[in-house]
C-alpha cells in the first residue's frame, strides 16, 4: 500500500463531508493510504496572485513542507485547495524573492523551494492508479448514466501552474466517467466559471453564471453533473435554479466501487 | 496621475502591461463582462496610462471572479486578472478599505453555504 500526505481543507470537514469520506473510502479500496498531517491550516480558498502578499501563502507552504518532510507526494481533493497549493508551489519554485521572504519568515531546518509533488485526487486516479486499473476494480459500473463533467476554472487554470490537463479541451474527468462505466457528456461551459465567491457579493451574478452551466449541460442530454469543488456544488445546486442533480465525483467513484451503502442491492 | 500608485500596481501584479496589443480577447472571454463598468482590457490600458484611482473607485474591482480565463487566453501573456487583483488590493489596503467585514457574514449565511465561500470572500474583499 502506497502512502500519500492528504490535505482535506476546511470545507471537507464541514459542508463537504461527502467529498472527503468517499475519497478516503475509495482510496483505501484502491490500495492507497491517505495520511492527514496533524497540523494543517485552511488554504484561504483563493490564491493571492499579488507578489507583495506573503502571509496569505504561508498555510499552503506549511502543508507542502510537511509532505516534503514526510518524503511523500501531497494529495488534494477540493479544487480550490488544489489551486492554491499548486500556484504557491509553482511560484515559490520560480520567484526567488517570494521564496526568500517565505523562508526568512518560516525559519525551517531546510528552506522550502517547491520540491513537493502535488496530485489532485483525479490525477492520483489517472497517474498513480491508472484509469485502466480503476476500470478493473469497478464492481458496480454506472452503465447508461450520461454524466457531464464540470471542471470549472480552479482545476485547469492557470495551466502553467496547474498542469493537470489541456485547459481548453480537458479529458481527465471524461476518462474518469468512462472508467466508472458511464458515458461522458461534452458541453461548452464545462471549463467556465460558476461564479465562485461572487455569491457573497452579488448573488444575481452567481445565479446567472451557474444557470448558464447547468442549462448547457442539460441541453447536451446530461442526466447529472459532477464536480470536485464545494463552492461549485453550492452555486450549481443552490443558485442556478436548475433541477439537474449535482454530485461530487468521489461519491460516484465510491458507488462504482461498491462502497456506497446499498449500492449493490 | 499618481506615479507611486502605478509603480505599486505594476510591482504587485508582476504583469507587463506594455505587452498588450489591444485585441480584447480578455474582455471577450470574461464571465463578468456584463457586470463590469471597466473591462479587463481597460484595466490593462488604464494602468499603463496611470489612471488607477478611477479603477480603484469603480465597482468593477469586486466583479472579477479570478477564474484566470483572461490569463490563459491572452495571446501575449499579459495576465489581466493579476492587474485587477493588484488594483483591488491597492483599494482594500487603504484605511477603511475592506469591502466585507465580519458583521456582514451572519445575514449571508444559509444551511448549505460552504466554509470555502466565506474564507475566499474574506481573502478577496478584505485586507
Amino acid at each position: 500500500m502506497e502512502t500519500f500526505t492528504y490535505y482535506p481543507g476546511c470545507t471537507l470537514r464541514n459542508k463537504a463531508k461527502d467529498l472527503d469520506e468517499y475519497a478516503r473510502a475509495s482510496a483505501k479500496a484502491l490500495g492507497i493510504e491517505l495520511e492527514e498531517p496533524a497540523d494543517w491550516q485552511c488554504c484561504g480558498g483563493a490564491y493571492t496572485t499579488a507578489k507583495d502578499e506573503i502571509a496569505t501563502k504561508l498555510s499552503a507552504v506549511r502543508v507542502l513542507d510537511s509532505a516534503k518532510s514526510a518524503g511523500r507526494p501531497l494529495v488534494t481533493v477540493c479544487s480550490a485547495c488544489h489551486n492554491v497549493i499548486k500556484q504557491t508551489n509553482y511560484d515559490i519554485s520560480r520567484d526567488a524573492e517570494m521564496a526568500a521572504k517565505v523562508n526568512a519568515y518560516m525559519q525551517l531546518d531546510t528552506p522550502y523551494n517547491g520540491e513537493t509533488t502535488v496530485y489532485h485526487y483525479l490525477e492520483l486516479l489517472r497517474d498513480v492508479v491508472g484509469f485502466d486499473k480503476l476500470r478493473e476494480k469497478i464492481t458496480n459500473p454506472l452503465a447508461g448514466k450520461k454524466i457531464a463533467a464540470y471542471y470549472g476554472c480552479l482545476l485547469l487554470r492557470p495551466a502553467k501552474a496547474l498542469a493537470m490537463d489541456d485547459p481548453e479541451n480537458p479529458t481527465i474527468m471524461e476518462d474518469f466517467i468512462r472508467a466508472i462505466g458511464a458515458e461522458p457528456v461534452i458541453y461548452a461551459q464545462r471549463n467556465e466559471c460558476c461564479g465562485g465567491y461572487i455569491t457573497m457579493e452579488d448573488k444575481a451574478q452567481a445565479a446567472k453564471r451557474s444557470a448558464k452551466i447547468m442549462d448547457c449541460a442539460q441541453d447536451q442530454g446530461a442526466d447529472m453533473i459532477i464536480t470536485a469543488c464545494p463552492l461549485c456544488m453550492y452555486n450549481l445546486r443552490k443558485n442556478s435554479g436548475s433541477e439537474l442533480p449535482v454530485y461530487y465525483f468521489t461519491e460516484l467513484l465510491a458507488e462504482a466501487l461498491g462502497l456506497k451503502e446499498g449500492a449493490n442491492e | 496621475m499618481n506615479k507611486y500608485l502605478k509603480e505599486q500596481v505594476l510591482r504587485s501584479s508582476g504583469a507587463n502591461v506594455l505587452k498588450c496589443m489591444r485585441c480584447g480577447k480578455c474582455s471577450a472571454t470574461c464571465p463578468s463582462y456584463d457586470e463590469m463598468e471597466y473591462h479587463p482590457h481597460q484595466f490593462v490600458y488604464m494602468v499603463e496610462k496611470g489612471d488607477i484611482e478611477t479603477l480603484m473607485k469603480s465597482e468593477s474591482i469586486y466583479k472579477c471572479l479570478t477564474c484566470f480565463a483572461c490569463v490563459d487566453r491572452c495571446p501575449r501573456g499579459v495576465e489581466p486578472a493579476k492587474v485587477v487583483e493588484a488594483v483591488r488590493l491597492a483599494a482594500e489596503r487603504q484605511q477603511g478599505g475592506d469591502r466585507l467585514v465580519p458583521t456582514d457574514i451572519p445575514e449571508l449565511l444559509d444551511d448549505e453555504l460552504p466554509q470555502q465561500a466565506i474564507v475566499t470572500a474574506f481573502r478577496k474583499y478584505t485586507k
